[in-house]
């Protein structure tokens, strides 16, 4: 478990998301052992690892689908509680794998789903989401479509839109590109990109892939069986791999990475 | 909360608010409570004299008679028919649902009063005061038990007696469920004569005369006035042990009705005697129309035409809005309470089993049973509340499964999707949840409605009216066309609510959904 004193660059803030010491348990078997990490503002950190290494479990906590055995999660500064993770929500947006898009309602029912929740002018959501879908380059044509008209690449595009409506502090997206098939997957993480960049979009992205993990990450945390095994930059664990499991993950996916 | 239209009442009225209160007796608390919610209900029972009959011909023509005899002396009266067995209409009558019922003193002994003396008259109207029920002295006629036989089938083998069974085992016995379980019935019959047949069938008694005419079995037990012992030239073996006791037909009213409601009802003793109840019985058997039967014993009176039966299309008519009520209200309580038990069903847990298994229990217990579990209930008796409350619990587990699992197959994923966005349980339950879940919710409420809208045609064996009411006297007439009446419109009910759906299912269903 090493801590994360990655302050390069323009961060003068504190960290906009702190777990301190934080654990979960399912049934019998720890999800994960005590952990502490910081989501820096403004970057994009990734979230690498084998299948049940607690990367999603991570996720799920700070969103508060779950609640931590113990430790404390803070975000910008004000611990998580059943009280106000509501209210917090609100400040976060959550894309997963398969959109969660709701069948029912139009992609724009899906967009404005929360802003209309919580009252917002007609004006105010109509500019929002001309914004919204020239930021995703989705055609404003397909906005009365529902889920099941339009392609995997366009749901995520719209899961995104939604995720970014309230204009989010944090974005996270839990394998958002795992389901597209390669050539949508290879545009989308392009545009994904740019988007991030030009939002100054402090980001928290889950991926078992290194190659999208070395594409997007900032800073790369791998996690193994609950623990954060290493963290930093892609070149930081291949030169120096904390451990035989940091080497074999990077080796078996070098192919794919490094040429 | 909606309430019941009020039974269409014979007659005016014009029923005194003294009478009235005389009539429901000083209400306790609990029923306070049931008059406020049932008040329309509960003041059309309250001003007509309500006369009952039991579920055979004889009965309804009885039950016409007195209801013309009440109406003629000036006092409204209705006929509750065919509201089935002893035991049902003593409950009637004790609990005040009806006013009025024809009865046999043999029946009034050994079924009501559990008794195997054979009691007089006046031994019987002793007994009876203290359920606050009273006798009218003989009507004229002993309709007592009898078994019966082919004449051709009788003359061959030379049967003029019951003992004369005793050597006779390969005859068929097919006997009605009634005396199958009486204290002076079949068992106690047979250990008197010492019978060797214990093979005997259960059958409905006028479906088995229909089996003893083609030969299916060979003896029945009968009333000694029935019409069919002519009509299916039947000989009645003869009591040669005198195991019966005598069936003296009388009518047992309750002590509080008024005394002029008492003494037009005591104007029919000894006005019929067996011959002329034959003669009844045959005619409505063979009009199908017991108002036509109950004229003949009127006859010479100048009124006595005024009674004939409605037109068929008013009957249909009345028998079909009142399904469409009991069906109607029972589903719409079912949904009522079936969605939200249905939500909480999807949460799990022992609470959502206990539901789930509940509504399950229910849906075992034959329709026929349940409805006769309710009627003993204070709140229910012989009433359209006890149908409605059947139907309902009926129509219950349909709605409440596709509710549960229409929620619990929604993906987690678009669950937490839902909770991620910060929308509150009430938002997420009303927008996003139930809507994805309408399909199967909706599904759930068809199956009711067309498992309400059949299981409402036994209403009527419990006199709430219906489709079943047709079916039901058809049954009893063995006529198949009066069955008919009531089942093929029933089943076009039923089909016109699978097609009713499918538009609704285009409202309800959000259009995502559909794609």
């Amino acid at each position: 478990m090493t801590p994360a004193p990655k302050a390069s660059g323009l961060q003068e803030m504190s960290a906009l998301v702190e777990l301190a010491d934080v654990g979960k348990r399912y049934a019998d078997a720890p999800a994960l052992h005590s952990t502490n990490l910081p989501i820096e503002r403004g970057r994009t950190t990734v979230l690498i690892g084998p299948s049940g290494c607690g990367k999603s479990t991570l996720l799920r906590l700070i969103i508060g689908l779950i609640t931590p055995d113990s430790g404390t999660i803070a975000f910008d500064g004000s611990q998580i509680t059943p009280a106000n993770i509501d209210t917090l929500r609100r400040r976060i947006g959550y894309v997963i794998q398969e959109g969660g898009l709701f069948p029912h309602l139009t992609a724009r029912a899906n967009v404005l789903l929360m802003a209309r929740y919580l009252g917002k002018s007609h004006e105010e959501m109509r500019t929002r989401l001309l914004e919204l879908c020239e930021l995703t380059r989705f055609s404003d044509n397909l906005l009365s479509r529902y889920p099941i008209e339009l392609s995997g690449g366009q749901r995520q595009r719209v899961s995104l839109m939604r995720a970014l409506m309230l204009s989010p502090e944090l974005l996270l997206l839990d394998e958002p590109l795992g389901a597209l098939d390669p050539l949508v997957r290879a545009s989308l993480q392009k545009e994904l990109k740019e988007i991030f960049a030009r939002l100054r979009q402090t980001t928290l992205f889950v991926t078992h892939d290194l190659a999208e993990a070395a594409y997007f990450g900032d800073e790369i945390v791998l996690m193994n069986e609950g623990h954060i095994v290493q963290q930093g930059s892609l070149v930081d664990l291949r030169e120096k791999p904390a451990n035989d499991f940091v080497r074999e993950f990077i080796n078996s996916q070098r192919a794919l990475v490094f040429t | 909360m909606k309430v019941l239209p009020r039974p269409k009442l014979v007659g005016c009225d014009n029923a005194s608010p003294a009478r009235t209160r005389a009539r429901r007796g000083r209400p306790s608390g609990l029923s306070l409570s049931f008059l406020i919610l049932f008040v329309a209900v509960f003041s059309a029972n309250a001003r007509a004299v309500i006369v009952g009959s039991k579920k055979f011909t004889e009965s309804y023509v009885l039950g016409e008679i007195a209801k013309r005899t009440l109406n003629d002396a000036g006092i409204p009266a209705e006929h509750r028919e065919g509201m089935g067995g002893t035991i049902i209409l003593w409950q009637a009558v004790r609990g005040r649902q009806i006013d009025a019922y024809p009865e046999y003193t043999g029946t009034i002994a050994q079924e009501i009063l559990k008794t195997d003396r054979k009691l007089s008259l006046n031994e019987i109207r002793e007994a009876l005061v203290k359920f606050d029920v009273g006798a009218t002295e003989p009507l004229g006629f002993n309709n007592t038990y009898a078994l019966v036989m082919r004449r051709s089938e009788a003359q061959r083998l030379g049967l003029h007696t019951i003992s004369d069974l005793r050597n006779h085992l390969e005859l068929k016995i097919g006997l009605t469920h009634e005396f199958l379980d009486r204290q002076d019935g079949w068992q106690p019959l047979r250990a008197r004569y010492g019978l060797p047949q214990q093979d005997v069938i259960g059958i409905d008694h006028a479906l088995g005369y229909a089996a003893l005419k083609n030969g299916s079995i060979d003896v029945k037990d009968a009333y000694s006035t029935d019409a069919k012992i002519a009509e299916y030239d039947l000989v009645t073996l003869e009591d040669d042990l005198q195991f019966f006791p005598r069936y003296d037909a009388v009518f047992l009213y309750r002590l509080s009705l008024p005394a002029s409601t008492i003494t037009a009802l005591r104007k029919l003793e000894g006005t019929l005697d067996e011959s002329r109840m034959i003669r009844l019985n045959a005619e409505a058997e063979r009009t199908k129309n017991y108002a036509r039967a109950a004229n003949l014993y009127f006859q010479g009176d100048t009124g006595s035409t005024t009674a004939a039966g409605e037109s068929f299309w008013h009957k249909l008519m009345r028998w079909t809005l009142r399904h469409l009520e009991l069906a109607g209200f029972s589903l719409l309580l079912a949904v009522i309470v079936g969605i939200p038990l249905g939500i909480i069903a999807s949460r799990g847990g022992s609470t959502g089993h206990a539901i789930l298994g509940f509504a399950s229990v229910v849906q075992t217990i034959p329709s026929l049973a349940l409805l006769a579990l309710l009627v003993p209930l204070p709140f229910f008796g012989i009433s359209v509340r006890t149908a409605i409350a059947a139907l309902f619990l009926y129509g219950l587990l349909p709605i409440v499964r596709n509710t549960a699992s229409g929620l619990q197959d929604i993906p987690r994923a678009l669950r937490e999707s839902a909770i991620a966005l910060g929308l509150s349980p009430m938002t997420r339950l009303w927008q996003i949840y139930l809507p994805m879940a309408s399909r199967s919710i909706l599904a759930g409420i068809k199956t009711s409605a067309v498992i309400n809208i059949g299981t409402a045609t036994l209403a009527a064996l419990i006199g709430a009216g219906g489709l079943g009411e047709p079916i039901l006297s058809g049954l009893n007439l063995n006529d198949h066309a009066t069955i008919l009446e009531g089942a093929i419109p029933a089943a076009l009910l039923a089909l016109l609510a699978q097609w009713g759906f499918d538009p609704l299912d285009r409202v309800l269903i959000p259009k995502g959904l559909r794609l």
